[in-house]
C-alpha cells in the first residue's frame, strides 16, 4: 500500500491558503460582504496576504528554535500563497476600486506614501515568485537565496502599509493600531532573529536546551532534506 | 415615556422598498469586473428645490437633493463607525445590543445664563422634530445618505442663552465602559469628545437627531441624541450625547489628540484637502459600485452650494 504523500501540516497549509479565497467567493456569491463589499475584498485579500507572508516568515525561526525543519519546505508555498493573494489585493484596487482609470490610480497612489510603500512590495514579490521554481534555483545558485533574501525589505514595506491605512498614529500609539502593531512585533522579532550573531546565539542556546528536555537523545534529529 | 428608546426589532423589509433593500445584491451580482468604466463624473447639477412648504415625502424611496436614494435601513444600521463598541463596523449593531438608551439626560451649561439638564423625553416635547435627509461622508471615504429626524442645535442652544464669552460649543459621548466595549482600550483618550465653533453649532443645517427613517434611531447608530453636522466628516457627528458645554476656548477632541494633522478641528469635507494618507477628491457611496467625486461642503454660512444638504 502506498502511503498517504502528504503531511498533516502540508495540509493545513494549503488549506488555510484557499480558505481565505474560498469563503471570499463564497461571500461574493450570498452577498454577505459587507455594505462597503469593495472595500470589504480589499481588506480581506491585503490581510491574507500579510498573515500568508508572515507565516512564510515564521519557518525558519521555527527550524531554529525547535529543530524541526518541514516548515521550510512549507516556505515556497506560504510566500507564493502571499503572492497570489498580493496579487487578487492589487486587481481589486485598480478594477474593482478605481475601475481601471489608471490616470486615478497612478495620481492616487504617487501621492500617498502607504501605497508607494505597497506597490513597492508588490513589484519586490514579483520576482520572488516568478523564480520560486526549482529550475531558477538551480539556475541562479547563491544568487537566488541573495534574491530571496528580498523579502527582509517587503515585510517591513507591507507592515508600513497596513498601519498607514488605518486610522491611528504609529508614534504615539494612538488609535487603530493593535492589529498592524501585532504583525509588526511578528516581523521585528522575525527580522531580529536573522541578524546572524542572534541567530547562532539562538540555535546554539536551542540545542543546549533541547539536549536537557531530551535527555536520552541528546542529538536531536533533524531531517533535512 | 421611557419605552420610547427600547429597541424595537424592525424588519427592514417592513421600511425599506424590496428594491433598495436587494440593491446591494443585485450589484454585487452585476459586479463583475468592469472594464475602464466611465467613473468619476461630474456632480449631479441639479439641486432641488427645498422649499419651506413642500410637502412631507414619504422617507422611504425619499432621495437627497440631489436626487440620490437614501441609503437601506439595513446598510445604515449594519455598518456602523463606533469605536466605543467596537473597530469592526459590521459588529457595532451586534455589540450595541446591551446598550441602555433609557434614563438618558443632557447636561447643558458652561457659559450659558440658564444651565440645565434634559431628559431625553424632555428634548423630544420641547422641540419639534423633523425630518432631514443629509449625506454622511466618512474621512475613510464612503457616504450614505441617511434620512435623520431631530431638531436643530440652535433651537437647543437659544433655550440656555449662550453668555457673549461662549465662541465654542463642546460635546461629550456617554463613558459606560461596561456596556461599551471599545472603551476598555487604552489606544484611545476616552470618552469621545468633539466640538464645533458657536457660529458653526447656531448653523440651521446642524442637527441634534433622535430618529432614522421615521422610527427612533438604534444605539449602533448613536442613540438617543446625536449631532449631525453634514458638511463635515463623519467624525465630527458624536453620538450618544450627555454633555454639551458652550465654552471660550477651542475644545479638544478626540481624534485631534490621536491625530491632529489628519483629523482637524474643522474637518470640512473638502475634495481638494486630501487625508494625508488617502485622498479624499473621491468616495463610495454605499450600495454603489464606482466611485464618485466628493462634493464640496460649502454649506457652512451660506449655504450657497447646497451640494452637501437638503431637509423635506
Amino acid at each position: 500500500m502506498k502511503k498517504f504523500p502528504y503531511t498533516p501540516l502540508q495540509i493545513a497549509v494549503h488549506l488555510y491558503a484557499w480558505s481565505g479565497l474560498v469563503l471570499l467567493l463564497f461571500d461574493y456569491f450570498t452577498g454577505n460582504l459587507s455594505p462597503n463589499p469593495i472595500q470589504d475584498l480589499e481588506q480581506r485579500t491585503g490581510r491574507h496576504a500579510i498573515t500568508l507572508l508572515v507565516l512564510s516568515l515564521l519557518c525558519t525561526p521555527i527550524n531554529t528554535i525547535f529543530k524541526w525543519s518541514e516548515p521550510l519546505k512549507r516556505r515556497r508555498a506560504l510566500g507564493v500563497y502571499a503572492f497570489l493573494y498580493a496579487a487578487i489585493h492589487m486587481i481589486i484596487f485598480v478594477d474593482l476600486d478605481f475601475g481601471l482609470a489608471w490616470s486615478s490610480v497612478i495620481k492616487e497612489v504617487v501621492e500617498k506614501p502607504r501605497l508607494i510603500v505597497g506597490v513597492i512590495a508588490f513589484i519586490l514579490l514579483i520576482p520572488l515568485a516568478l523564480t520560486s521554481f526549482d529550475i531558477w534555483k538551480k539556475r541562479l545558485g547563491k544568487n537566488w537565496k541573495r534574491l530571496h533574501q528580498l523579502v527582509y525589505l517587503i515585510a517591513p514595506l507591507v507592515f508600513l502599509h497596513y498601519i498607514w491605512s488605518k486610522k491611528g498614529d504609529l508614534l504615539s500609539l494612538q488609535g487603530e493600531v493593535l492589529k498592524p502593531m501585532i504583525y509588526g512585533l511578528i516581523i521585528g522579532i522575525f527580522l531580529i532573529f536573522r541578524i546572524p550573531p542572534i541567530r547562532k546565539a539562538l540555535a546554539s542556546f536551542s540545542t543546549r536546551s533541547l539536549a536537557l528536555l531530551n535527555k536520552k537523545d541528546p542529538q536531536p534529529k533533524v531531517d533535512t532534506p | 415615556m421611557t419605552s420610547l428608546f427600547k429597541t424595537v426589532p424592525i424588519r427592514s423589509s417592513e421600511i425599506t422598498p424590496k428594491s433598495v433593500y436587494l440593491s446591494r445584491r443585485d450589484f454585487m451580482k452585476a459586479a463583475t469586473l468592469t472594464t475602464g468604466a466611465a467613473l468619476l463624473t461630474a456632480c449631479a447639477p441639479s439641486v432641488a428645490d427645498a422649499s419651506a412648504d413642500e410637502a412631507p415625502v414619504p422617507t422611504s424611496g425619499a432621495t437627497d437633493e440631489l436626487g440620490d436614494p437614501v441609503n437601506s435601513y439595513s446598510d445604515i444600521t449594519n455598518y456602523n463607525n463606533y469605536y466605543e463598541f467596537t473597530v469592526d463596523k459590521q459588529q457595532v449593531a451586534d455589540e450595541a445590543q446591551g446598550f441602555s438608551l433609557a434614563p438618558w439626560t443632557v447636561e447643558v451649561g458652561g457659559l450659558v445664563n440658564n444651565p440645565k439638564t434634559f431628559g431625553i423625553e424632555d428634548l423630544l416635547k420641547l422641540f419639534p422634530q423633523e425630518e432631514r435627509i443629509y449625506r454622511l461622508r466618512c474621512v475613510e471615504a464612503w457616504s450614505m445618505v441617511i434620512p435623520w429626524t431631530g431638531f436643530t442645535l440652535a433651537s437647543l442652544l437659544e433655550m440656555v442663552e449662550p453668555t457673549s464669552d461662549a465662541k465654542y460649543v463642546r460635546f461629550e459621548t456617554v463613558f459606560r465602559p461596561e456596556e461599551m466595549p471599545g472603551q476598555k482600550s487604552p489606544f484611545y483618550p476616552w470618552p469621545y469628545q468633539e466640538g464645533l465653533r458657536l457660529d458653526e453649532a447656531m448653523n440651521d443645517l446642524t442637527l441634534l437627531a433622535t430618529g432614522l427613517y421615521g422610527e427612533p434611531n438604534v444605539a449602533q447608530n448613536g442613540a438617543p441624541i446625536r449631532l449631525v453636522v453634514p458638511w463635515k466628516y463623519g467624525f465630527k457627528s458624536i453620538k450618544s450625547i450627555v454633555k454639551i458645554e458652550l465654552v471660550s476656548e477651542e475644545p479638544s477632541t478626540l481624534w485631534s489628540n490621536i491625530a491632529s494633522n489628519e483629523y482637524g478641528f474643522y474637518a470640512n469635507v473638502n475634495p481638494d484637502v486630501d487625508h494625508p494618507r488617502w485622498s479624499q477628491a473621491s468616495e463610495r457611496r454605499i450600495g454603489e459600485l464606482n466611485r464618485r467625486p466628493t462634493c464640496p461642503s460649502t454649506a457652512t454660512a451660506n449655504r450657497s452650494r447646497i451640494c452637501t444638504t437638503a431637509w423635506i
